[in-house]
């Protein structure tokens, strides 16, 4: 049984009805058969309908879905050969960042990524996917051997953002993320970092420093959660938070693809089917490779220094200022 | 030149303080009379906390007298986002500007400090919270960029909550632009000393601030990637003594020293004496 959001109920019903017809119709009534079509075809308008306006919350929700395919899904679909490597050789292993080497349209690459998990036990012991300072020092370590190795290096980015907690502030969350934007940007070997879900804050650029920003069609990226911006906005001596708050305030912070794109701060969108990636991950998967197979050939055309060259550039000019006259 | 004019930085009746006479220290919660905080760098005699203090203050506490050129200073925001909040982000920049007689969230310059020239960049707390957004991440790019260029130390001192929500993606993006900057910087020699006031988190905590091949903090500055607030609600438990506290960094290997204000100019030039000074083996 799959897992619908809110918005998604009347197709929810819709299908379920669809469900019972299907197994009343064993018999092979020509009735019921037709009945079955007129009703999947008028499912599948309602959900294009439903997914041709959704607001800015609808889409935090979907990029954040449980059955969302995750970075292991991913690698699973679009490479070969993936061996997991382990550990910043400094403290731990840190579950909810996945890496190691795979091979990818038969280019061996180093790939990594946020993992939530799925279950509750596979996403306590993974943290939901909010990495400590070990995390990002074992990524960092695999970011070295793809640069020493001179293999290109591929980021799936999937987090609510770095894990507030004691120890991760005691072992340096900060420093371990700013050591990967430092390291991230003179990375003499070319980097592809798409966004498959949430992309949050810090705890996310932490992967995504790179040559190509990708994005999927509903994933969203942001300075803060909706959540973590109406606290601030609107959260007054213990009210509770409403879905209307996080509208308006996912709204004003333009975290969906398409406001990125627009602000010229990721690359390209990958589609989606209707429905979302969990719906067909398959398809969004071969989606995926595509687009991220012809960046790659493109990236790898050029000279490192070259690409260092509009890395470089790429984030040098991101920002709106004004400069007055004197 | 665009040197410090007195007349238009005068600091010392624009204190960060609350008004009056007596001054409540944040630190000891004892009531000092004022003028003794003034005296001591706006430093509490009692127990030592460091007061938050303006950008300029901190500019005119390290660099030798009238040797600073501003650069970046006709740098404004823009409202990117459009942002929608009670108070439009525009107003609230507006009233920023007013609150802090400043611009923007950060000043930087070229100085000399005891005759070694250094470029300068100071975060403001008092300009929406020293937040960085697009022209806090610029400015520190074009000084990053002209220390390299010039061949001289780069010094940032930072007092902010982070990156500034009012700006969305575009501020987080700044994290990834300064420390661009700051790796471009260190392919040459010269040293990036960095700064942390009270208090240094988020975005800058996570970017540039912890990249300083020298880390200094001034005592018991609460220094962090989440805040406090978060953590206790996120564990939900309360949190230790002293936790994200300057002696804290120090003790976990994060900063390499505490120093006090009075002793900051000393010791920056006993570093860049150090760093930058004469080579020959006296004989």
């Amino acid at each position: 049984m799959p897992y619908y959001l809110d918005f998604e109920k009347p197709v929810a019903e819709l299908e379920s009805k669809i469900e019972e017809l299907k197994r009343l119709a064993d018999g092979g009534d020509m009735n019921i058969a037709s009945e079955i079509k007129r009703l999947e075809k008028k499912a599948k308008d309602l959900r294009a309908n439903i997914f041709s306006k959704l607001t800015h919350w609808q889409k935090t929700l979907i990029a954040r879905h449980v059955e969302r395919p995750q970075t292991l899904d991913y690698i699973g679909l679009i490479m070969e050969d993936f061996i997991e490597l382990h550990g910043d050789r400094c403290f731990a292993d840190d579950p909810s960042i996945v890496g190691g080497f795979a091979r990818f349209s038969n280019v061996s690459v180093v790939v990594i990524g946020h993992q939530k998990g799925r279950g509750t036990n596979e996403r306590i012991w993974r943290n939901f996917g909010q990495p400590h300072p070990e995390g990002y020092r074992k990524a960092l370590r695999l970011l070295k051997l793809a640069e020493r190795f001179k293999k290109p290096v591929i980021t799936l980015i999937d987090t609510t953002g770095a894990y507030p907690g004691i120890g991760a502030e005691e072992r340096g969350q900060a420093e371990s993320i700013a050591r990967n934007l430092f390291e991230m940007s003179i990375l003499r070997t070319p980097i592809i970092s798409i966004v498959i879900g949430e992309g949050g804050s810090g705890g996310a650029l932490a992967l995504g420093v790179a040559d190509r920003v990708l994005m999927l069609e509903h994933s969203v990226y942001s300075v803060i959660s909706p959540e973590g911006c109406a606290a601030i906005l609107w959260k007054k001596d213990g009210n509770e938070l409403t879905q209307e708050e996080y509208e308006k305030a996912s709204e004003s912070l333009k975290l969906t693809a398409q406001d990125l794109f627009e602000m010229g701060v990721i690359d390209e969108i990958i589609p989606e089917p209707v429905g979302g990636a969990h719906r067909a991950p398959k398809d969004t998967a071969s989606d995926v490779k595509k687009t991220v197979r012809r960046h790659l050939s493109e990236l790898m055309e050029n000279s490192i220094d070259t690409v260092l060259e509009e890395r470089y550039r790429k984030f040098r000019v991101m920002g709106a200022i004004k400069k007055e006259l004197a | 030149m665009a040197w410090f004019k007195k007349e238009k930085y005068t600091i010392s009746k624009k204190v960060k303080v609350p008004e009056g006479l007596w001054v409540k220290c944040d630190g000891c919660r004892e009531i000092i009379y004022r003028k003794e905080v003034e005296k001591n760098l706006q430093v509490c005699p009692k127990c030592n906390y460091h007061f938050r203090i303006s950008a300029i203050e901190r500019i005119q506490l390290l660099i030798d007298e009238g040797s600073f050129k501003e650069i970046g200073g006709n740098l404004t925001s823009m409202d990117p986002l459009n942002f929608k909040d009670q108070v439009p982000y525009k107003e609230r920049l507006k009233d920023a500007q007013k609150k802090s007689n400043m611009k923007e969230a950060a000043i930087a310059g070229e100085t000399l400090i005891e005759g070694y020239p250094a470029m300068l960049i100071v975060l403001d707390f008092a300009f929406m919270g020293g937040s960085m957004g697009s022209v806090v991440g610029e400015k520190f790019a074009l000084t990053s960029e002209k220390a390299s260029e010039e061949e001289v130390p780069l010094i940032s001192i930072t007092s902010s909550g982070g990156a500034r929500m009012q700006e969305g993606i575009l501020s987080l993006m700044q994290m990834a632009k300064t420390s661009a900057a700051i790796a471009m910087f260190k392919k040459g020699v010269m040293p990036y000393i960095s700064i942390l006031a009270d208090p240094t988190f988020g975005g800058v905590t996570a970017s540039f601030a912890m990249l300083g091949d020298i880390i200094i903090a001034e005592p018991k500055s609460l220094i962090g990637f989440a805040g406090p607030r978060v953590i206790e609600q996120t564990i939900k438990q309360q949190l230790p003594d002293g936790f994200q506290r300057a002696e804290f960094l120090l003790q976990h290997g994060m900063i390499d020293m505490v120093v006090n204000r009075k002793d900051l100019r000393q010791t920056i030039i006993k570093l860049l004496s150090m760093i930058v000074g004469g080579e020959k083996v006296k004989t």
